[in-house]
């Protein structure tokens, strides 16, 4: 039951993949169909865990041993508890809406079959990721999801700047895949097994400095899944992809892996409070970095980027506060997930309407020709900056709070850093909102000429983005409301209250206080008075933020050069030293051989002469031997 | 003892008397004549050929020219097809293991190895007189189909006697009954159970191939030249081998292999009145054994005795070079394993050391040197020494592996061998073979298939997995580095690197070069050819894939009878 969570995407990924054209017409309902009846499995799974103690809802199955060797056991092998079912909900759910969406938003799309096995494919590379019970069988779904997240990014790859971008986070990517293995190498040589169980169980056995390590390495694995700092360059690029693309992997389910990996590796982090100060400090830095980044783009998607990147630090911060924060950061990636989701597709609504413009500049009072779009991303929008009563109000709350709750110098500190985001992200969607739903009109007609006539988008697109509202307002709610979510993950992430030195109504108050901060600040920038069609040259720091706070400069002159004066010196090395012993060598024994070759010149008389001295030589050692 | 049976040997008993019957019996002037017992079962492989091979001479002497070629053709075959039976029946009958026996009044052995590098031997030489016979490569004379060996050998080449035996599309019939005899004494060598016995496998085998080396067609003068070479030096390394027997009798006063070895080990004395000056001293124990081995050294072709080999593998008509650089290294080898492993194990202390000297000059020398050839046969005459190195590793285990690595090394090395010469004897331009190199550029791009082939047995003598080569360099070195002997193992790592260098590099000439225009053409071979090429390969492949089972064949042939 377990395993045909995955196979029934990943049968869809190969049918439609290796099926051919005559799969164009009706390959893209299959996909769905396929989605949606994954989802139907993982909600019938869903009930009957419902109906068990909540100390018996995890169940395993076990599909056939991978790798059967004494002393290495690998085996395809699921767990399905109540976070991996967190999940397998999510990206089912989510990822059937996006389905749904994209038969709209594909329609004239050439390549549409082959964008829908591609979905699949990263449906079941993702289900497998928080199905397995093993981090080796995780590190197949990491690559699998990976491998999806490039195909989709470079989807459009007649455009150069597609294929540069999905290029750009295949290496990344790589980066962290490479932290992963190593972290899996780690966990074998320590505890003889890769499964969830025998190492989680037993990290108690285990140094801490082997834990920092395990720890750091699983970080670096998430920071470059996740886009966190300082792996997080791919995630603005990676809006090159179609829009539904952006909505699921690049918002809602793929790159919350990295912190699924941290919750899920827990009992690791526990045991080593330096990889978690690290975590902390990563998802701190993140969260502020992406806000920034967030609050200079005029590319509606690029800046919807920004704060994914921004949210997700709120997670990956909440994660390195441990138990008091594990279920909290899953709270908030689910609400996230919503209204994220909500976000992008209200971003692909405008861009279907405005002829693919991404330019907020070029946006503006669109809120009466697409009454739909603007309701369903305004509610999302309300979501994002924590209005109080919607599903991110109440997760960004916990996650503030539990920031406060850590303790000491660290938590106010943290306490600050997540207000300031807060504020930030208010701030930042405030001015979205407001650069494409208010103000007057800034349309211009596109490279082509044509003008733009903004129009509702069709049922099929509008629908799950109406559903994802809803999900937008109440899942936080629900969540919260008798601590369910809470209560419902405490037997995998085991949860603790934190200490907080200020009281939840104060910390409360102060989000509110930080939230209308930055809405009245982005007002009085872009509401009050008309937004320049140019942007205008801004201060250093904007400029700054408009290229991404010099990511790519820096990574340019720190990894680029760097890396390609180590690779030219190596090569130097290898062409003079390496390749000189190695021609140097065969140089001597082609003039060895050179040389001995005129002993053989002919005549049998040398011939004779050097058997015979052959035998004299072979007589006299055989005789000093014996007389040694 | 390692490596030998507890079987009661037939000879023992007679052995205690010195010489053994069997050269002794016409001897014993005044006593009764007592004719020798003779197990004529189990010397059946040996007699069979030895008797075709006379059939050979009678049907050369009487026959008419029309019908020699098919008749010697089909005599060869069935004789050498007959006795491989008659070898696979003795097997079967456990004589390679159980049963294994001295037979023929204690002059030959009839055990494991010896059933085993015969089996190999009559199978080598069926390859060979497919070799020999082969009759499409040289353009028809005057209408006949004619080999690769002189119209009339006894002719001065160019002379007027040649050019009328060209004429009159004579051939040299005489080869197969040579290759016969060459083969009987072969099968002779590895068996032989005393010294003199081994002396004269060694010249039955030896005299046929030197009048063979000098039988080409073309580059006559070149082919006498390597004879006449080979012959010389053959002769000088046969008195080694008589005079190091000599010493050895005065050594032990007998020449029988077991009961030298009981001397060498103290458990029988010598007490013949006429020896008692020379027994048991220990000088000539040591020079006669030295001088034994290296008359065999001369056979493998180890340094320093190899000097020999490239000059003869160039200069003798192709055919006969496969077939002689295959058939003689089983041969000898088989002979110098039993001399060592039945003969000297007590004094192996004394002969391990020397053999480690000679078994590293061998690999580095042959593969040193080879990387300079300029001629493909050249080049395999140095890779053949080369690889007698890595089998001489093999024989310093002085354990039952280093037996049975040998014999799976010498069955995948010989297949190897013929299947390389067979394929240097189909490229050719104007001037008969084509042998240097440099003709050789490009031949993967004319002849993709041929040149695949060659590719296969150059990887296979460069020991890359999936080949031959590989499985027997592998069990070759494991035994030896088991054997203690690591830093041999070591050097022939590096000699092995050394001749991979060489090997791929023709890889390389062959189809990463530009054809040349004046380039060779490949000629088309008859089934006989064409199916020792296939044998070639598939033997190459198959004991390179699946070793297993041969190598325990090997495994199970690995004991000599004492």
């Amino acid at each position: 039951m377990i395993g045909l969570l995955v196979g029934v995407p990943l049968l869809g990924a190969a049918v439609l993949l290796c099926g051919g054209r005559r799969l164009d017409r009706g390959g893209h309902w299959l996909g769905t169909l396929l989605s949606a009846a994954s989802f139907a499995i993982g909600a019938a799974l869903f009930l009957s865990m419902l109906g068990k103690d909540a100390e018996d809802r995890a169940m395993h199955s076990k599909l056939f041993s991978w790798v059967p060797v004494e002393g290495f056991q690998a085996d395809v092998a699921f767990q399905l508890d109540q976070l991996s079912m967190t999940f397998v909900l999510l990206i089912t759910g989510v990822g059937t809406l996006i389905h749904i969406y994209s038969v709209g938003y594909m329609e004239h799309d050439p390549g549409r079959r082959r964008f829908f096995g591609y979905l699949n494919l990263f449906l079941a590379a993702m289900l497998l990721l928080v199905l397995a019970d093993n981090f080796l069988l995780l590190y197949v779904g990491w690559e699998g999801v990976g491998l999806a997240s490039y195909l989709l990014i470079g989807f459009w790859q007649h455009k150069p700047s597609a294929a540069t971008a999905a290029k750009k986070a295949f290496l990344v990517n790589r980066v962290g895949d490479a932290g992963l293995a190593v972290a899996i190498f780690l966990m074998f040589t320590t505890f003889g097994s890769f499964a969830f169980a025998p190492v989680l169980s037993s990290t108690g056995e285990a140094g801490e400095g082997t834990l920092t390590a395990i720890g750091l390495m699983l970080l670096l694995a998430a920071c470059g899944k996740s886009a966190q700092v300082p792996l997080q360059s791919w995630l603005g690029d990676a809006m090159e992809g179609p829009t539904p693309v952006s909505a699921l992997i690049h918002a809602a389910t793929m790159v919350t892996a990295g912190v699924y990996l941290i919750t899920r590796s827990g009992a690791i982090f526990n045991g080593a409070p330096d990889a978690q100060l690290v975590v902390v400090v990563v998802g701190g830095v993140t969260l502020l970095f992406g806000a920034i980044v967030g609050c200079a783009k005029d590319d509606i998607k690029k800046a919807l980027a920004g704060s994914t990147m921004s949210q997700i630090g709120y997670m990956i911060l909440a994660a390195g506060l441990g138990p008091i924060g594990y279920a909290f950061a899953i709270m908030h990636l689910v609400t996230h997930g919503f209204f994220k989701a909500g976000l992008f597709l209200g971003a692909g609504s405008v861009m279907h309407g405005m002829n693919d413009e991404v330019d907020m500049r070029r946006y503006g009072g669109l809120r009466t020709h697409m009454p739909v779009t603007f309701v369903t991303f305004g509610l999302g929008y309300l979501a994002i900056i924590g209005f109080p009563g919607l599903s991110g109000f109440f997760s960004k709350d916990q996650i503030i709070e539990a920031a406060f709750g850590k303790g000491g110098t660290e938590g106010w500190i943290l306490g600050a850093v997540t207000l300031l985001g807060a504020a930030l992200t208010a701030y930042y969607m405030t001015r979205v909102m407001l650069m494409t739903f208010f103000g007057e009109k800034r349309w211009q007609p596109d490279a082509e000429g044509r003008e733009p006539h903004p129009h509702e988008s069709p049922k099929i697109m509008t629908i799950p983005m109406i559903v994802l509202a809803f999900g937008s307002v109440f899942a936080g709610g629900l969540f919260k409301a008798g601590d369910t979510f809470v209560d419902w993950l405490e037997p995998v992430t085991a949860f603790e209250h934190g200490h907080s030195p200020v009281s939840a109504t104060a910390v409360t108050a102060s989000t509110i206080v930080s939230l209308v901060l930055g809405v009245g600040v982005a007002w009085f920038q872009y509401g009050r008075k008309p937004v320049p069609a140019v942007a205008p040259r801004g201060s250093l720091l904007t400029r700054a933020a408009r290229r991404d706070l010099l990511q790519d400069d820096f990574n340019h002159v720190v990894l680029v050069s760097g890396g390609t004066h180590l690779t030219r010196s190596l090569v130097y090395v290898d062409n003079k030293v390496v390749d000189g012993a190695v021609n140097g060598t065969a140089a001597g024994f082609g003039g060895l051989s050179g040389r001995l070759r005129r002993l053989q010149n002919g005549f049998a008389r040398s011939y004779a002469v050097s058997m015979f001295g052959g035998a004299a030589v072979l007589i006299a050692a055989t005789l000093l031997m014996r007389a040694v | 003892m390692i490596g030998m049976t507890d079987a009661a040997s037939a000879g023992g008993a007679s052995a205690a008397s010195g010489v053994p019957s069997l050269w002794t019996v016409a001897a014993g002037a005044g006593d009764t004549l007592q004719a020798p017992s003779i197990e004529y079962g189990k010397l059946s492989p040996v007699l069979i050929v030895l008797g075709a091979a006379a059939l050979g001479v009678l049907i050369d002497a009487f026959a008419p020219r029309r019908a020699r070629y098919s008749a010697q053709l089909f005599v060869a075959l069935a004789g050498l097809a007959a006795a491989f039976a008659a070898v696979i029946g003795l097997a079967a009958s456990g004589a390679a293991t159980t049963k294994a026996q001295i037979a023929g009044m204690g002059a030959l052995a009839v055990d494991g190895p010896a059933l085993f590098l015969q089996g190999t031997l009559l199978l080598v030489g069926i390859v060979g007189v497919f070799t020999f016979a082969e009759r499409r490569l040289e353009p028809a004379a005057h209408g006949s189909r004619v080999d690769s060996f002189a119209a009339q050998p006894a002719s001065v080449p160019g002379g007027e006697g040649e050019q009328q035996a060209v004429k009159a599309g004579w051939t040299t019939t005489e080869v197969f009954p040579l290759l016969m005899f060459a083969v009987g004494g072969m099968l002779l060598f590895p068996a032989a159970n005393d010294l003199l016995t081994l002396f004269i496998a060694l010249e039955v085998f030896s005299l046929p191939l030197y009048l063979l080396c000098a039988l080409a067609r073309r580059r006559r003068l070149l082919s006498q030249e390597a004879a006449v070479k080979y012959f010389l030096l053959g002769a000088f390394s046969s008195a080694f081998l008589l005079f190091g027997t000599a010493l050895l009798y005065g050594y032990a006063g007998t020449v029988n292999y077991s009961s030298i070895a009981r001397v060498v080990a103290g458990t029988d004395a010598v007490t013949d009145p006429v020896l008692a000056d020379t027994t048991g001293n220990d000088a000539l124990l040591l020079i006669g054994s030295a001088l034994v081995v290296m008359g065999l050294l001369f056979k493998v072709g180890a340094v320093p005795f190899h000097m020999w080999t490239p000059d003869v593998y160039q200069g003798a008509p192709t055919p006969v070079t496969g077939f002689m650089a295959a058939a003689t290294k089983v041969a000898a080898f088989g002979a110098l394993l039993r001399l060592l492993y039945v003969v000297l194990p007590g004094l192996r202390w004394d002969w391990r050391p020397v053999m480690w000297g000679v078994a590293i000059l061998t690999m580095l020398g042959g593969a040193v040197v080879a990387i300079t050839q300029t001629d493909i046969k050249r080049l395999l005459a140095y890779s053949s020494i080369a690889h007698a190195g890595f089998l001489l590793a093999g024989v310093i285990a002085t354990s039952e592996d280093g037996i049975s690595s040998v014999l799976f090394y010498l069955a995948a090395y010989s297949f190897v061998t013929l299947g390389a010469f067979a394929v240097v004897t189909l490229v050719r331009d104007a001037g008969g073979e084509a042998t240097h190199l440099s003709k050789w550029a490009g031949l993967g791009r004319r002849s993709p298939l041929l040149a695949a082939v060659f590719a296969v047995f150059l990887l296979a003598f460069a020991g890359i997995p999936l080949t031959s080569g590989f499985a027997g360099k592998f069990a070759v070195f494991k035994a030896a580095a088991e054997g203690g002997a690591g830093a041999l193992v070591v050097v022939g790592v590096i000699a092995s690197a050394i001749a991979a260098f060489f090997y791929l590099r023709v890889i390389v000439l062959m189809f990463f070069s530009e054809p040349r225009a004046d380039g060779p053409s490949v000629a088309v071979p008859s089934a006989m050819t064409t199916s020792a090429i296939a044998l070639g390969v598939v033997v190459t492949v198959v004991l390179g894939v699946a070793p297993q089972y041969f190598l325990d064949l090997a495994g199970q042939a690995g004991v000599f009878v004492r």
